[in-house]
């Protein structure tokens, strides 16, 4: 690991004073991916702004809508009363990454800024064009069982390995920003970008640019929601393919809204709009959800070991919109 | 930089790259908490901060400042195992030995979180009161610990041997 001097904020405006010190500069969450990343020599920071002091609070307002603080912690937002009851796909969605250690450790920031965990990125002998842009991307011709089979490009096709994003990008999920410049805010669908020629620029955020909290908007049906991961092992390990789901039917049966949103297939969190509107006004039924997910997937590319994920997530998609429609029956 | 570590006062200087782990076992000579893969994904360097489960492989020691450290040589006293040791040895929670100080650091921060109902991912019913103490969940919950040489069997039984009746 290289050195560094380490910063400690103790609000957003003291950590973009110091963040904008140097240009090498990165924030420190819980470092569950960062310290890694370090020592792996992938990240190189000359300044660690730590931000964990900065707000630790989940706010819950009178219309059921939610302020969650950066610096909150994985675990604390999954055991909120209000997003166990209101938002129960979030819950599951983060218990469903990483370790509970790790969870104790990682903020929700964090999670959202996390980086991709393809083998290639990590690995300094192969070619990659986040790490180093333009030398090519070995992944493509090589082992890519993980990788994306939406929205990829011929620079790079790694996946975004956020659960609780996918969640959040289901639920409209806002997020805050603060920068040298002023604040502002972004739908978290705008958050994240698809590589194209460009896959080292993973985000919009401006340089230095503070994630201060996520705003989740009130939405009365996300109580009846779940969210599914498919994965090589039970527990402790990335997505193969995971859907992320809130379904309202009417007592005629007919979807009267739905959000559905994709994990493990492409370089950001996938909100599934084309199965949403598909879906909505339609019968809830088996021929309904398998026309939306094969709208949702009409563009969906295999490489040579992730072929399967195509199907993999269609019967995902279908088993997620069957089993809360059982559920409600 | 200064922490309370096992109950004591501690105060060392340390780079700023040192991880929690390195300084416990390079710089104070607490050589029981283990390093295994050195990078979140074992669990045999598992520690707890304020009575929290963590990894202290990926911790940066600097972060961690002033805050309340327990490894496993904070768990027996002079005489005594900690309940959950000796339940260990009754029921063979280990073999090599290597991530038993993380598999009980674990399990201990792991019935705090039972405590404070603290769900995961098998927890079927969310907005339980009580989330019951099972076979399913505390191995879910444990798989952030992992033993090559396969005694999670007798892990389990340890861990439900001491904690489980009192949560049932």
């Amino acid at each position: 690991m290289n050195p560094f001097s380490y910063e400690r904020a103790t609000d957003a405006a003291s950590a973009i004073r110091l963040a904008n010190a140097t240009a090498a500069t990165r924030y420190l969450g819980g470092g569950t991916n960062l310290v890694d990343l370090m020592r792996e020599h992938i990240e190189q920071p000359e300044v660690l702004v730590d931000v964990t002091p900065l707000a630790q609070t989940i706010e819950v307002r009178a219309d059921g809508s939610m302020l969650i603080g950066a610096a909150v912690k994985n675990t604390a937002l999954a055991s909120d009363a209000h997003v166990r009851q209101a938002f129960p796909l979030l819950s599951r969605a983060i218990l469903a990454g990483a370790s509970a250690q790790i969870r104790n450790m990682a903020t929700v920031a964090g999670n959202i800024l996390q980086r991709t965990r393809c083998t290639y990125f990590y690995d300094e002998a192969a070619r990659c064009n986040k790490r180093k842009p333009g030398c090519g991307c070995d992944a493509l011709q090589g082992f890519n069982r993980y990788h994306a089979i939406l929205g990829a490009s011929d620079d790079c096709v790694a996946t975004h390995p956020s659960d609780l994003c996918v969640a959040l990008v289901a639920l409209d999920a806002v997020v805050h920003l603060q920068g040298a410049a002023g604040s502002r805010s972004l739908p978290l669908t705008e958050l994240h970008r698809l590589p194209g020629a460009h896959p080292e620029h993973e985000t919009e955020l401006q340089p230095h640019e503070l994630i201060t909290a996520i705003e989740i908007p009130a939405l009365a049906f996300a109580g009846h929601s779940a969210y599914r991961k498919v994965r090589d092992r039970s527990s402790y390990a990335f997505a193969l393919v995971s859907v992320a789901a809130a379904l309202d039917v009417d007592a005629q049966g007919r979807v009267r809204d739905v959000r559905l949103a994709l994990g493990g297939v492409a370089h950001k969190p996938w909100r599934a709009s084309k199965a949403e509107a598909v879906l909505r006004g339609q019968a809830a039924t088996e021929a309904t959800f398998l026309a939306a997910a094969d709208a949702e997937l009409a563009a969906a590319r295999g490489l040579r070991d992730n072929g399967f994920k195509i199907e993999l997530a269609r019967r995902t998609i279908v088993a997620v919109l069957q089993q809360l429609t059982e559920a409600r029956a | 930089m200064q922490f309370t570590i096992n109950g004591h006062a501690v105060e060392v200087e340390a780079d700023v790259r040192t991880s929690l782990l390195d300084l416990l076992r390079e710089q104070l000579g607490l050589s029981g908490t283990k390093k295994g893969c050195d990078q979140g994904a074992c669990g045999a360097c598992t520690v707890l901060v304020d009575g929290e489960r963590i990894n202290a492989c990926l911790a940066l020691a600097v972060q961690y400042q002033g805050r309340a450290i327990t490894t496993i040589e904070g768990l027996a006293d002079e005489q005594t195992l900690h309940p959950l040791q000796a339940a260990f040895v009754e029921h063979d929670g280990f073999q090599c030995g290597y991530c038993t100080p993380g598999q009980i650091c674990s399990a201990i921060g792991m019935a705090h979180e039972l405590e404070r109902n603290v769900p995961s991912v098998v927890t079927a019913d969310l907005t339980a009161q009580r989330i019951a103490f099972d076979h399913d969940e505390v191995r879910e919950r444990m798989s952030g610990n992992l033993c090559r040489c396969g005694a999670y069997n007798g892990i389990v039984d340890a861990i439900n041997a001491t904690f489980g009746r009192a949560s049932a």
